[in-house]
């Protein structure tokens, strides 16, 4: 028998395992040790490991990162937790001037294990300040490790490789994946950073979807089959370092790209792959790509208006169909609200 | 006074519970903060502040922002997402604004208003106007290091602020003293170079009397910045229509003593009976009206996603 968790739980139970094999882990954050216990993705870690490797902190998000960033540098695992990413803009010194330099300005005399685990949120009209994914902030800087994981095994398996790496790693988890299910073995494994996974076989269309947009990508993938189109979905797993050869594989197969985003399309991820795609092609095959993401405004609240904000599986079924057809045929299928937005209702 | 006073801690509440009781009914698609407990502090501060004077605050701002006399027809069609809202159905509960009568806007994000209020007030001195600030923030974001730098700004440029924290003891579900090794925060406020004091009790009318001898100083050339700790409580869970007494993080038996100082029962107790009903018919009717108007209000169209942005030319 399968052994089915969440993606919290598969978190939850990487953090717990890796506590538990490794005394200088230490947890901490606004709301780690709540009833509510960051989406469950915190549960019972203080009870188990005590107060003292897990904590609640002020509400000192610039202090706090460099307390984890010192901690680091005396032997010490810290996991910071940010139940928005929102939250980490006010970090932003610390992780960009400090942890991702440290080592190169100290000319490799330190090195600073931390992971920070951002949530995106969003759904139930969080609006302009609570629903922003800014990963490719960080992709930008180097010395900064950014994984974006899509399934419960591979969140299981990155955030094990993230405790154990020496270097700062973003762990970048969308809200609306927590509830996703999947297969998580019981015992503990890492998944590599680098390494693309592609999450369905396809011959038309390569769809690239980056965190909760890879699970949107599937459902794109089987609309299109109602209309004959063979997508070959790759969640990259990990966007630095990041999978090229892979997506350049599919790629050289397909010849067409949709690249889609739960961030803003400008300087954005699905910028960069195009890009370097491009490149790499430029002098051997003509492919055919688009980019996909937030519309470029602020999240609005209010229902109607939200729902032309976010990218979705019809709009990513109906954009590859386009691709597919080289813009001389349209088609755009009928919008199911997915039931993880549809039931969401908190908590916050 | 004490009619004027009623109408407004009445008016929040009876708000607030109308909120309470449609947020179940799915027609408010965004989260709530709600004050209900806590519109002693909003009310007695804004009573001492005149139209002209400017607020900043929290996402937690329906108290504040009808206190001090925002639109409430406006502030429901906003919860309700819709185009006749103070924020066009953009901005929702956690950003409400009207200009208007200076509420200057709510932030979701701990702390980022406090230096809001602070450049709002350095300007009105520098602009040479009567004017103050208030800025209102929890005890939650005097953990955040730009509390810490804005008090500092404040004092040292002896500007025309009024800074009021709303100690409801809770940051969510962590208490105070999880956060903070001192609990005064007023105590701490008075070391960067200010008048400070704590106010116990909820009490509406010395939050009043005290805020407004501050305002009173300032405006007769006193500047600089006065603080206020103003003890409180939520009676509502940190968001959400509920209560939440069963959750574990606190009992009602530490509620019980602010139930019993309640100021909407308080104030009405001290009005006739006759005055006290006419005040409250009114505010029911209102607040009928102000729902309908939600009701019946348009939602955004489809070309409001991509306006405001930018202030075009
Ligand atoms: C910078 C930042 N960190 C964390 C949060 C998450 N958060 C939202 S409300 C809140 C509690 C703040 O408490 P307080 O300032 O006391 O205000 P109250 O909710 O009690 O009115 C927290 C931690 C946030 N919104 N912004
Ligand atoms: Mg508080």
């Amino acid at each position: 028998m399968e052994r089915i968790l969440t993606y919290a739980e598969a978190i939850r139970e990487a953090t717990e395992q890796e506590m538990a094999r490794d005394p200088t882990v230490i947890l901490l954050g606004i709301g780690v040790d709540d009833f509510k216990a960051i989406y469950g993705t915190t549960k019972g870690l203080i009870e188990k490991f005590g107060p003292e490797r897990v904590f609640d902190t002020p509400l000192s998000e610039d202090a706090m990162t460099g307390v984890a960033i010192g901690a680091a540098l005396a032997g010490l695992r810290p996991i910071h937790v940010h139940i928005r990413m929102d939250f980490v803009l006010l970090a932003m010194n610390q992780l960009v001037n400090i942890a991702a330099k440290g080592r190169y300005m100290y000319g490799g005399a330190v090195s600073v294990p931390i992971v920070v685990r951002a949530i995106i949120g969003r759904s139930w009209g969080q609006g302009a300040q609570h629903s922003q994914s800014l990963h490719s902030y960080f992709i930008h800087v180097p010395g900064l490790k950014v994984v974006a994981p899509s399934t419960p095994y591979d969140a299981k398996g990155c955030l094990i490789k993230s405790i154990r790496d020496d270097n700062p790693v973003m762990f970048i988890e969308h809200r609306m994946i927590h509830y996703q299910k999947g297969h998580v073995p019981e015992s503990t494994y890492t998944i590599p950073f680098g390494k693309a996974r592609v999450l369905a076989k396809g011959d038309d269309i390569t769809l690239v979807g980056i965190s909760y947009m890879a699970v949107e990508c599937l459902r794109a993938q089987k609309l299109l089959t109602e209309v004959g189109i063979s997508a070959e979905v790759i969640d990259p797993v990990s966007l630095n370092p990041f999978d090229l050869d892979a997506i350049a594989g599919s790629v050289r197969k397909t010849g067409r790209l949709l690249v889609v985003d739960t961030a803003w399309v400008t300087c954005g991820v699905s910028a960069e792959v195009v890009a370097q795609l491009t490149e790499r092609f430029q002098d051997s095959q003509q492919i055919r790509v688009q980019r996909m993401g937030f519309k470029p405004v602020t999240c609005p609240t209010t229902k109607n208006l939200e729902d032309l904000f976010y990218p979705n599986s019809q709009k990513i079924a109906s954009a590859a169909y386009t691709l597919v057809h080289n813009n001389r045929k349209f088609w755009t299928p009928t919008h199911v609200e997915p039931p993880e937005i549809m039931e969401f209702r908190g908590p916050f | 006074m004490y009619e004027k006073f009623y109408r407004s801690l009445y008016r929040i509440r009876r708000v607030e519970e109308e909120i309470a009781r449609i947020y179940t009914t799915d027609k408010i698609k965004s989260p709530v903060h709600l004050s209900i407990g806590q519109e002693a502090v909003s009310v007695g501060v804004c009573e001492a502040l005149g139209r002209d004077d400017i607020v900043f605050g929290t996402y937690r701002g329906h108290a504040l922002y009808l206190a001090k006399g925002g639109d409430l027809r406006k502030m429901i069609a906003e919860l309700y997402g819709k185009a006749t809202g103070c924020a066009k159905g953009k901005g929702g509960s956690m950003h409400l604004i009207d200009t208007d009568v200076g509420v200057m806007g709510m932030s979701a994000v701990v702390g980022t208003t406090i230096p809001l209020a602070a450049g709002y007030a350095y300007a009105l001195k520098l602009r040479g106007k009567n004017s103050v600030v208030a800025s209102f923030f929890g005890d939650g974001a005097v953990d955040e290091g730009v509390f810490h730098e804005s008090m500092n700004f404040a004092a040292l440029k002896k500007i025309p602020i009024i800074f009021v924290c709303e100690n409801n003891f809770y940051s969510i579900h962590s208490h105070q003293r999880a956060r903070q090794a001192l609990c005064n925060i007023a105590e701490r406020a008075r070391v960067y170079g200010m008048p400070a004091e704590r106010i116990d009790g909820n009490d509406v009318l010395r939050i009043y009397e005290r805020v407004m001898k501050g305002v009173q100083e300032i405006r007769s050339g006193s500047l600089g910045p006065r603080f206020f700790e103003c003890m409180t409580y939520r009676w509502m869970e940190h968001v959400g229509p509920n209560e939440d007494f069963e959750a574990g993080y606190r009992l009602r038996s530490e509620a019980e003593p602010w139930f019993e100082k309640d100021q909407v029962k308080r104030l009405g107790d001290f009005l006739d009976p006759e005055a006290r009903q006419m005040i409250e018919d009114e505010v029911e009717g209102e607040i009928r009206e102000a729902f309908e108007f939600a009701e019946q209000s348009p939602f955004p169209d489809d070309v409001d996603l991509y306006t405001d942005t930018f202030k075009e030319a």
